[in-house]
């Protein structure tokens, strides 16, 4: 099974170029061997239980006894589910409050380390991955103390300046409002990294000619550096919304006592959260793959929605 | 912008109050994880580490089987950052080198699968996970972890940007076959970026939970993180007990940063995709 010394396949060469050679069928087949693990491990454990998920959402599903077709029972069970209407407001309102913050404050840090002559560089660059290589669990638990009210770093310093202790986890807007501190700390790092990277790719001489024009650094930065990152921007949008749409270990580890519900009341239960309450907290694989079809139309909605908003609105030029 | 100028002080207050936001929090995972629970919930806090570290540590082992946590954290971690490794350089290899019908189309799905939320199909995972009998094993955890679109999609850029064609045919008409051409001239070229991929595979399967979290069930089998969940369960209510065992959890990753971190930095840089 070798190839022919005299007229070797010209790897990587355009497709006219090339000279089929007969080749061993080991040989034709080895570009589709080195890519089979990967399609084989996503069909297998990503995209057959993401499809299969729309067909156990149409049982009564128990785990271990019986699965009867009930049709779209589940659907319309789940919409006259305040429980399903609470944890989308909680998903929503989450994600928009960890996104937006994370993706500006992104922006703004890799402006100023995008910068020629700025000194440690590399030392700036490494701490911002260091939330990243923090895990979402202890992540989770520290934030959670520095919250606390009782003995929290963040309420004793509030009360310095004369503020009664706020009960973050109890609250909605509290739990809303750390759940999002948490995501923000843990990625704004990472996208910093993405955004200066992109920045970084921007030929200097563009803003030379800008600056001979008289643009000042703010007209440079948005008539410049923004249409630039635009890829790279609608790329963590979306992202962004993907993932921030699916949290769940968050809510889960913020408190010890009705950890399945993030609280007495679901003030902070997200949709992934309570698809894991429903299924494998209640045993309703049913019940719970319809909350996870619900999510996914949820997703798709936002991400295109975000798709179409991030790459049509255009600043003035 | 400002690239010809002079770096003004308020770009290295932002800038360090930044890095101050990204430590701070690990700095005081290691305070209230060296103070004992007296110490822990007096008010004002203590904001300098305790000398009851240990003591902390010590508590945690007898709680949850901790080591044999992290060990299984090792284990899942060290494979799934292998699997990445050699996989992705493989597929990315593929992609970028080898002619093939339908590849440009594969490669589209590849990318296209990146923005499938598959945590979705999580019950249907699971009954997979049951028929295979792997419930409560670490290879639950490692075989749908081995391999990744963005790893795939970072090698290929990688391979076609540094490994010249004429390379590649010179060693086809000396005969290598492909296999040959991968593992013995590739590879080894571009190794240090399979080690990045393989690093972000391991630290993203360190630091993984909704699914060891679904998976694991006896505590000898748990992961660090699992672990971490089970200390915040446990009767005891020492505060210090979780961010103890949060800090020792957290503890390998960074050490191994301190070592490799600028490598991720590059890596990641170099795998975004510039405007």
């Amino acid at each position: 099974m070798t190839t022919t010394l005299s007229t070797p396949r010209a790897a990587g060469a355009p497709p006219a170029a090339t000279t089929r050679v007969r080749q061993g069928i080991g040989e034709r087949l080895a570009p589709y061997a080195y890519i089979a693990p990967f399609f084989l491990i996503f069909a297998v454990f990503g995209l057959v239980p993401l499809l299969f998920t729309f067909y156990v959402a149409l049982f009564d599903w128990n785990p271990i006894g019986e699965h009867i077709f009930i049709g779209l029972d589940n659907f319309t069970r789940l919409l006259d589910d305040a429980r399903f209407w609470n944890a989308a407001w909680n998903t929503i309102s989450i994600w928009l409050l960890s996104t937006v913050p994370q993706l500006l404050l992104a922006l703004g840090l890799a402006h100023l380390l995008n910068h020629a002559r700025l000194r440690f560089a590399v030392f700036f660059r490494m701490s911002m991955l260091v939330p990243y290589i923090t895990s979402v669990a202890a992540t989770a638990i520290v934030f959670a103390q520095m919250f606390d009210r009782d003995y929290g770093l963040l309420n004793w310093l509030l009360g310095l300046v004369g503020v009664e202790p706020i009960d973050f986890k109890q609250s909605v807007w509290g739990s809303h409002l750390l759940i999002a501190v948490m995501v923000t700390w843990r990625w704004f790092g990472y996208t910093t990294l993405l955004y200066l990277a992109s920045l970084q790719a921007i030929p200097r001489s563009l803003y030379e000619a800008a600056a001979v024009d008289g643009a000042g650094g703010w007209k440079q930065f948005r008539h410049i550096s923004i249409p630039s990152l635009r890829p790279v921007i609608v790329f963590t949008i979306v992202t962004s919304t993907i993932g921030g749409l699916q949290i769940f270990t968050e809510p889960l580890l913020i408190s010890r006592v009705a950890a399945q519900t993030c609280g007495a009341v679901r003030q902070c239960q997200t949709l992934t959260l309570f698809l894991y309450e429903q299924g494998f907290g209640q045993f309703q694989f049913g019940y719970g793959a319809a909350i996870g079809v619900a999510l996914f139309v949820l997703i798709i909605a936002f991400a295109a929605l975000n798709y179409v908003l991030s790459t049509r609105v255009r600043p003035e030029r | 912008m400002n690239k010809a100028n002079r770096v003004r002080w308020w770009t290295y207050l932002l800038l360090g109050l930044a890095v101050f936001a990204c430590l701070f929090p690990l700095y005081w995972m290691f305070v209230v994880a060296s103070t004992d629970s007296a110490t822990a919930t007096q008010m004002p806090p203590e904001i300098v580490p305790g000398g009851n570290f240990f003591h902390l540590a010590g508590l945690v082992l007898e709680t949850v089987p901790f080591v044999s946590s992290m060990v299984n954290s090792l284990i899942v971690a060290g494979a799934i950052g292998v699997g990445h490794a050699v996989l992705c350089s493989l597929a990315g290899f593929a992609f970028a080198k080898l002619r093939f019908r339908g590849r440009n189309a594969l490669f589209l799905i590849v990318v296209l699968t990146m923005t499938v939320p598959t945590q979705l199909g999580v019950i249907p995972q699971y009954m997979i996970i049951s028929a295979l009998d792997w419930v409560d094993t670490l290879q639950a955890l490692i075989v749908p972890g081995l391999a990744s679109a963005f790893g795939i999609f970072w090698m290929r850029q990688h391979i076609g940007a540094t490994i010249s064609d004429e390379l590649l045919q010179a060693a086809r008409i000396d005969g290598a076959t492909t296999w040959q051409i991968f593992w013995r001239i590739a590879f080894p070229l571009v190794r240090p970026a399979a080690f990045v991929i393989g690093l972000l595979g391991f630290v993203t399967a360190w630091n993984d939970f909704l699914w060891p979290f679904i998976v694991l069930k006896s505590p000898e089998m748990y992961t660090a993180q699992i672990a971490i969940k089970a200390l915040q369960n446990s009767l005891d209510i020492d505060l210090g007990l979780a961010m103890s065992g949060s800090f020792l959890a957290t503890l390998p990753l960074l050490l191994l940063f301190v070592f490799v971190g600028r490598r991720m930095v590059a890596g990641i840089m170099d795998g975004a995709f510039k405007g």
